[in-house]
């Protein structure tokens, strides 16, 4: 307990400098020695953060009010920076402002360490820090924004008056926050397109020739981009020096595991492989598919075709509830067949990515069943296309009506209507489950497709079957932690208790999430 | 849509005179080398070849233009696509450690298939496509070609006919062909105002303000919705597709439309009538104030396979690359004569090959070259396989990608001369 005030003497310059201001790049890591407890507890801290984030974002507007005051309240629930404002010079109850700058320079750090491995990890830890970045420097007050563009030499390329006259109407059609009279005592920022995506994408700012004309309010985009690209290198970076790291027999198990709890259960380990047959999917898909997943069934059995998006996420959640690949190959061809295409041509044309998905073909990754997440937010549905999520890809009057055919109650549709409206599409799947299940509450939070099925199952009277599935995926989690600490040795044992205490807590949380 | 002198069957007869005599190597070549300003950017790059009965292969590379030509003449591919620069040589992509063989480049691509229209169109479906419902294409690259242009700043744009039902462009400026992932889909996302699939009515909605891009996009589709929707589609002709349009509108609008429509039956003074009523609209709410503009944009905008924009990997249908199915050549477009653009009158490689059988005009002439061309006897072969496209009606669609290879040849000249003066400097 001694640990912060002793520290605290030895504060090099640089450091109190470092946390000087509200927001930080993250340019420099921290150079001071912590204990392994208090290593553990902070990363701990900033993966929860980072794991609301994630589905705070899925939830709400990002920065809306709702989204803003529950990130509010759960910075400050684990101690991180959320105020500001705050400065230590004004008294306050609970660590001072000092400490939880510190806390989120070190978090930030040490869960590099452990996100920096593969591909997937670096981008979902990007995507969270960006997230939260995007926040933070909203929050601030102006002098501060322009504070921190000046601490970390941020200089961007102004326009000047002659260029901005004629450009005039487009600025103000190309944005909400410009409007005739702000247009003139503006800044625009001119950067290449490439440093603006977002802004882009949304088509929110005006381009030409390549350039973006930027507003000042909307600067965070360029700031983001740079956080961005910095953040993505230094991850590169960091993974070259992992085999150091590594080597050290305290920390690898410890970081092999806060890398593996992101992404909660992943629902690919199946026991009951093969004790799904055929001939019970048609009925299994009225009683206990998610919406998602009943739709995809359905325009399967009218079209005898799904394109390739419909293919990849309907295909993987049955690989989920445990279709073996040759059931799956003649689930897939015998509905096939049925339309355009012959056996021949199926057996050329598709069955190639059937066994892709089971990892028999190319890279042999064993794909894993798509999450609520990954179904909401990657590639939504075009023309023609029966995928994604109808809470989030359907026009409500769309979705009323197939309610309204799945024998929804007038009551219930109008609830599930008022949460889709709302954007808690996933609440909404939620309570299409207690509807047709006739449960009062759900006792668990949905974030998969599979877990909605495995919840059915229980919910209906499945017996042992489902029990031991429900086991499963625990058993994954812990599973690569544990291979970790077998091969650091038995000299790691007293760590490995700190871990084993620390993974019960995570996964606990996880479960909850 | 097969042609009526193409036989599929004869395919395996035909490729080999295609590929031995027609194909434009050179020029197929000087493109993908871009004037050697990269080294090895030829060789890393992945060309993939669907063989007979749908065989695919991969991960093919050629170190020079003499090993390309040699390999296509020996496996005579049906279907040739082009995908991205590699990190290493893509034919030694199982030698190199995993992981470090990835893509590093491509030109920035799109692909406007007919198929995706069928929500829209109610002369054709699928595949199928006719005269009427071409000028969506004709549309599409309007729109596409002038924000490339106008509002990314590029300037090397090829359109090519796909051989089918679609166009591509191939976007192949240098700062294109290094867009990142994440770039490639937000110019995707900025370009694609028609969202949501078969479980969305209304695929197109504008907020206010409407954006420069968007207004620029508009000006263009009213100039080919009259004839387009109005008379060729016939959207407010029959019940069923004015219920369709109806549909799209606030309900308030679409009751009084109905009622008026019965009076009216012209589909110019109905659409009038849409337009009268989207002007009041404008006045009184906020709300779906723009419900003309939107219906305009979800009959005529066009429609993006996003996805094969977006990967650097992805691999797109070549240039010259025969479409099987209906034999056609997949042709550059000079957009000077896009309003003329006849896809039906697209060669065949059928047709190309018969016209090289053709008694040669002007006989004398080249003889006197032929004995100049004995000197060389691999020149000759190359000569005489210049000649021989020009004898044919691909002759134009060649020389048009010369004009666009001399277009991009302008742009690596000052990349040359750059790197040339740096060498001096040492």
């Amino acid at each position: 307990m001694q640990f912060p005030s002793r520290r605290r003497k030895f504060i090099t310059n640089s450091q109190t400098e470092l946390y000087g201001h509200p927001l930080q790049f993250y340019g420099q890591p921290p150079l001071e020695n912590i204990c392994l407890t208090e290593f553990e507890a902070f990363a701990v801290d900033r993966l929860k953060l980072l794991k609301t984030i994630e589905n705070l974002g899925v939830s709400y507007v990002k920065l809306s009010d709702l989204y803003k005051k529950k990130l509010d309240s759960e910075s400050k629930a684990l101690n991180f920076p959320y105020r500001p404002d705050a400065d230590d010079r004004k008294p306050q109850a609970g660590p001072s402002e000092y400490e939880k700058r510190r806390k989120d320079h070190i978090s930030h750090f040490i869960l590099r360490l452990a996100y920096c491995q593969t591909e997937d990890l670096r981008r979902w830890f990007i995507q969270q820090e960006v997230d939260l970045f995007r926040y933070r420097f909203n929050e601030l007050y102006p002098p501060q924004k322009l504070e921190f563009l000046h601490r970390n030499n941020l200089q961007y390329d102004t326009i000047s008056a002659e260029e901005k006259k004629p450009l005039r109407d487009k600025l103000v059609n190309s944005s909400y926050t410009v409007s005739g009279i702000t247009v003139e005592e503006q800044d625009f920022y001119k950067v290449p397109f490439q440093d603006a995506l977002d802004l882009v994408r949304t088509r929110k700012v005006y381009l030409k020739a390549g350039y973006v004309y930027i507003p000042h309010q909307d600067i965070v985009t360029i700031v983001l981009n740079d956080f961005r690209t910095r953040l993505s290198k230094a991850l590169a970076l960091t993974a070259r020096s992992l085999p150091a790291v590594h080597s050290d027999e305290r920390l690898q198990p410890l970081l092999n595991h806060l890398s593996h709890a992101y992404v909660g259960q992943d629902y690919s380990i199946q026991k009951n492989v093969g004790k799904i047959s055929l001939d019970q999917i048609d009925s299994l898909s009225g009683k206990s598919f998610p919406l998602c997943m009943r739709q995809l069934h359905q325009s399967l059995r009218e079209n005898h075709h799904l394109r390739h998006g419909g293919r990849m996420q309907y295909g993987l959640f049955l690989k989920g509830i445990g279709l073996s690949l040759e059931q799956a190959l003649q689930f897939w061809r015998s509905e096939f067949i049925r339309g355009k295409v012959d056996a021949d041509k199926f057996d050329k044309a598709y069955a190639y990515s059937v066994r892709h998905m089971f990892g028999k073909e190319g890279k042999r990754t064993d794909y894993t069943p798509y999450s609520c997440m990954k179904v909401i937010l990657s590639n939504p549905p075009s023309q023609g296309d029966h995928h994604g999520c109808p809470f989030r890809h359907s026009e409500p009057e769309l979705l009323k009506q197939k309610l309204q055919v799945y024998k929804v109650s007038p009551s219930g549709i109008s609830q599930i209507l008022e949460l889709v409206k709302g954007m808690h599409v996933q609440l909404a799947c939620q309570k299409y489950f207690e509807l047709t299940h006739n449960i009062e509450e759900a006792n668990f939070s949905l974030n998969h497709p599979n877990q909605y099925f495995i919840e059915s199952q229980k919910a209906l009277g499945g017996g042992k079957d489902v029990k031991r599935e429900t086991d499963a995926p625990h058993k994954s989690q812990e599973n690569p932690a544990a291979k970790g600490s077998g091969a650091a040795g038995e000299s790691a044992a007293n760590t490995s208790q700190g871990l084993a205490e620390m993974t019960e807590e995570l996964d606990s949380y996880f479960q909850d999430a | 849509m097969s042609s009526p002198n193409y036989d599929s069957a004869c395919l395996p007869d035909l490729l080999p005179l295609y590929y031995r005599r027609l194909f434009p190597f050179s020029q197929y070549y000087r493109w993908l080398n871009y004037g050697g300003v990269q080294k090895n950017y030829f060789q890393n790059r992945e060309f993939s070849f669907t063989l007979k009965d749908d065989i695919y292969v991969r991960y093919q590379s050629f170190s020079t233009q003499a090993e390309l030509e040699k390999e296509m003449l020996k496996m005579n591919p049906y279907k040739i696509d082009i995908g991205a620069i590699y990190s290493h040589r893509p034919n030694q992509h199982n030698t190199v450690k995993s992981g470090t063989f990835h893509a590093l480049e491509k030109e920035l691509v799109f692909d406007i298939d007919m198929t995706d229209y069928d929500d829209v169109r109610s002369c054709c479906s699928a595949a199928d496509i006719c005269c009427k419902c071409w000028i969506l294409m004709t549309i599409a690259i309007r729109i596409l070609d002038r924000a490339l242009r106008d509002d990314f700043g590029f300037q090397q744009l090829l359109w090519v006919y796909s051989g089918r039902r679609g166009v591509h462009c191939w976007v192949c400026d240098e700062a294109a062909r290094k867009l990142s992932v994440a770039a490639r889909s937000a110019v995707a996302e900025y370009l694609s105002l028609v969202k949501g699939g078969d479980e969305t009515v209304k695929k197109v909605v504008l907020t206010d303000p409407i954006h420069p891009f968007i207004r620029e996009s508009l000006t263009l589709v009213e100039r080919y919705f009259p004839r387009y929707a109005l008379q060729e589609q016939d959207i407010l002709g029959c019940k069923e597709s004015v219920d369709k349009v109806l549909a799209l509108m606030p309900e308030d609008v679409r009751k009084e439309l109905q009622q008026d429509f019965q009076n009216e039956k012209k589909p110019e003074n109905r659409w009038k009538l849409v337009k009268d009523q989207a002007k009041r609209k404008q006045g009184t709410s906020k709300k779906g104030q723009y419900f003309e503009k939107e219906i305009m944009l979800q009959y005529c905008y066009p429609r993006l396979d996003v996805n094969v924009s977006k990967g650097v990997n992805h691999l797109l249908k070549s240039p010259f690359s025969v479409h099987p199915k209906t034999g056609r050549i997949s042709v550059p477009m000079d957009l000077k004569e896009l309003e003329t653009f006849d896809p039906f009158a697209v060669p065949t490689i059928s047709q190309i090959c018969e016209e090289l059988d053709r008694p040669r005009t002007g006989e004398d002439e080249e003889k006197s070259e032929d004995a100049k061309e004995k000197e060389n006897e691999k020149d000759a072969a190359e000569r005489r396989k210049i000649r021989d496209y020009k004898r044919t009606s691909l002759a134009k669609y060649v020389k048009y990608f010369d004009q666009f290879l001399d277009g991009l040849a302008r742009s690596w000249k000052g990349e040359l001369l750059k790197k040339s003066d740096l060498q001096k400097d040492f």
